[in-house]
């Protein structure tokens, strides 16, 4: 148990310290990139073979037992989460093979890569609120760098907003951090949990419910904190971005969830309230902002908004069914954010651009890669019966058993607008003759990834059955988490 | 640079600082030191050396990319991490060997002291990357 643990962490480690070793050898590099991530993914999946069948796994780095050691836990959303990481992580490896250029592999993008993934891995699988935020900082570095590898002018411009926002954010949670030790003299999650049950101060902890809302709201990017995310993602190579619209704003997320099912549960009933707000908020304008758009990359990034808005739904609502169905959303909206940025860089590939304006034609010239697009750009929209309907069904029906009817409107008119910017894309880049009348260039290698995610789409739009179960019982083991401070506090070899 | 004076006294300064910085690793284990101060005082030391030479002149004593000596730095504390699992425990459990010399002196060594080589290198490694990197663009 001790090693499943650890491994996702370690191995892109390895990888990563592997890389530098063969730093001139930029081959050896690519190798080793793809290499890691297949290893990380089947560390992954055997990390939560185990959970998934023997409850959650605990262990205390050197034996230092918890509140004081270093605390890995994996319950199965973060098992779950880390198998999205592993297979992110895989995807973008291969896709990179034919994407990236070779002065920036030649300055590090596939170890940067290696530790971008360790710090994802390592904040899903953490149990202690101070490496959370250690693990939030190892893969905010490497996101840094990623952003800034390169150089190019555009790409500074988004750079320093990204950098500058986080680093906020950071600076919120350092905060925020400091003041839940003063008031609980602990950090460890499972410890905080009950020692906050125990204390009766309302207002502080209502204020650092807030701050860690702020905090972990800003990575999330949740309204309205978001202007760093469309400003950012598509100035960035399409790995680098596809890479960073699968897992950045939902390791945020995913700290939302922990921190609000396990360390603050009762007396913040008012940022529940709050959350509903934000969630509505971030669907519309999310949305909204995305019509005026007429790049690519930039229409996605702000989907990527809106879409955080549902999950944070189904935080608020706080019920079985609404936690299952956030739980659901996240998987489901991985795989297909990833691929759609993988598909739009793709189209950048055939036709030369990310405008919509200058692109066309590749419905006629590769109807194989608009079949692919269009699989997860429906699923994406909510059309029955791939992944994304049964997220939205699942939210939509804990909406109204909670009696959300205006939540339930906006969710679902947010879903039309979806689509809308969905067809854009479609009928500019796939439908139209090429404005120049080019011929589309094939686009070989980067087909492969993309077919494999859209082939998990549909896997978990057919199997819905399954997924949903898994949704269900981690959001049973989130709303009940005695399981898991009993795990962590007890946990002995 | 170039000065005589600080060219002879980096000759002998060189062979004392990297001395005392194995030094400052090796008692980090009870006492102030360990792998990072150690790394840090033998970058010093390094740098020390560019000035009063020239990068390539560090690069070439190096023998090795910097980066690599980072990475090797990272498998080795890695690496540390792992004899305690093989006994069943979890990962970074120390273990401890003691090597009796003759005349009665006992050395403890422990997956620790690997633990702080590997920063020392990371730190040497990183170190080095960076100043001498920023060395080179300022002599172009």
């Amino acid at each position: 148990m001790n090693l499943l643990l650890v491994a996702p962490i370690l191995l892109p480690m390895l990888t990563a310290a592997l890389c530098l070793l063969a730093w001139k050898s930029v081959r050896v590099q690519r190798w080793l990139g793809v290499a890691g991530s297949a290893a990380l993914l089947a560390s992954a999946l055997a990390l939560f073979a185990e959970v998934h069948g023997r409850g959650i796994a605990v262990s205390h780095a050197g034996e230092w037992a918890a509140p004081f050691g270093i605390t890995l836990a994996a319950d199965l959303l973060g098992a779950l989460m880390v198998v999205l990481g592993g297979i992110v992580g895989l995807m973008v490896a291969v896709y990179s093979l034919g994407s990236i250029d070779e002065g920036r592999e030649r300055f590090g993008f596939h170890p940067l890569v290696q530790i971008l993934l360790m710090g994802v891995c390592g904040a899903f699988l953490t149990g202690d609120l101070f490496n959370l935020y250690v693990w939030f900082e190892v893969l905010l570095m490497a996101s840094f760098v990623l952003t800034a590898l390169g150089g190019e002018r555009a790409q500074m411009e988004g750079a320093i907003k990204y950098v500058t926002l986080n680093l906020v954010s950071s600076a919120i949670f350092l905060a925020a951090l400091g003041l839940l030790y003063g008031l609980t003299h602990s950090l460890n999650m499972a410890d905080v949990s009950l020692r906050l049950a125990k204390l009766n101060y309302p207002a502080l902890e209502n204020l650092l419910a807030v701050l860690f809302f702020i905090a972990f709201g800003i990575k999330a990017a949740v309204f309205p904190l978001f202007f760093w995310l469309p400003a950012s993602y598509h100035t960035m190579p399409v790995s680098v971005s596809a890479l960073f619209a699968g897992l950045l704003t939902k390791v945020g997320v995913y700290a939302l969830i922990r921190v609000f099912t396990l360390v603050f549960r009762d007396d913040v009933e008012f940022i529940k309230e709050l959350m509903l707000v934000v969630a509505c908020l971030t669907m519309a304008v999310g949305v909204l902002g995305a019509v005026a758009q007429m790049e690519m990359r930039r229409i996605l990034s702000f989907h990527i908004v809106s879409q955080i808005g549902y999950m944070i739904i189904g935080l608020a609502l706080m019920t079985p069914l609404a936690l299952a169905g956030t739980v659901f959303y996240l998987a489901h909206h991985i795989i297909v954010k990833t691929n759609l940025f993988l598909v739009s860089g793709a189209v950048a590939r055939a036709t030369g651009s990310f405008e919509l304006k200058k692109v066309g034609g590749l419905y006629a010239a590769q109807p194989g890669l608009a079949l692919l697009f269009l699989i997860p750009a429906l699923s994406l929209a909510g059309i029955p019966p791939l992944s994304g309907f049964w997220g939205k069904y699942i939210l939509v029906k804990a909406g109204l058993e909670s009696g959300q009817v205006v939540l339930v409107v906006a969710a679902l008119a947010v879903s039309v607008f979806t689509m809308i910017s969905m067809m854009k894309i479609w009928s500019e880049a796939f439908w139209k003759p090429h404005p120049l009348g080019l011929t589309p260039a094939p686009v070989g290698l980067l087909n492969g990834p993309i077919a494999a995610m859209a082939a998990m789409t549909l896997l978990i739009g057919f199997g819905v059955e399954p997924m949903m179960q898994l949704a269900q019982r981690s959001a049973q083991q989130l709303l009940d988490p005695q399981n898991y401070i009993q795990a962590v506090l007890e946990a002995r070899k | 640079m170039n000065s005589l004076i600080l060219r002879t006294t980096t000759g002998f300064l060189l062979s004392l600082l990297v001395l005392f910085s194995v030094y400052l690793m090796l008692r980090g284990h009870n006492a102030p030191g360990g792998g990072f101060i150690g790394g840090l005082t033998a970058t010093a030391a390094l740098t020390l050396y560019a000035f009063a030479f020239d990068v390539a002149t560090v690069r070439k004593m190096l023998r090795i990319d910097p980066l690599s000596v980072a990475g090797l730095g990272l498998v080795l504390a890695l690496v540390s991490g792992l004899p305690g699992m093989l006994g069943g425990d979890a990962f970074l459990t120390s273990r401890w060997a003691v090597l009796a010399l003759p005349g009665g002196t006992e050395i403890h060594l422990g997956t620790p002291l690997l633990f702080d080589f590997g920063v020392y290198l990371v730190v040497i490694g990183v170190g080095c990357a960076v100043l001498l990197t920023m060395a080179e663009e300022r002599g172009e």
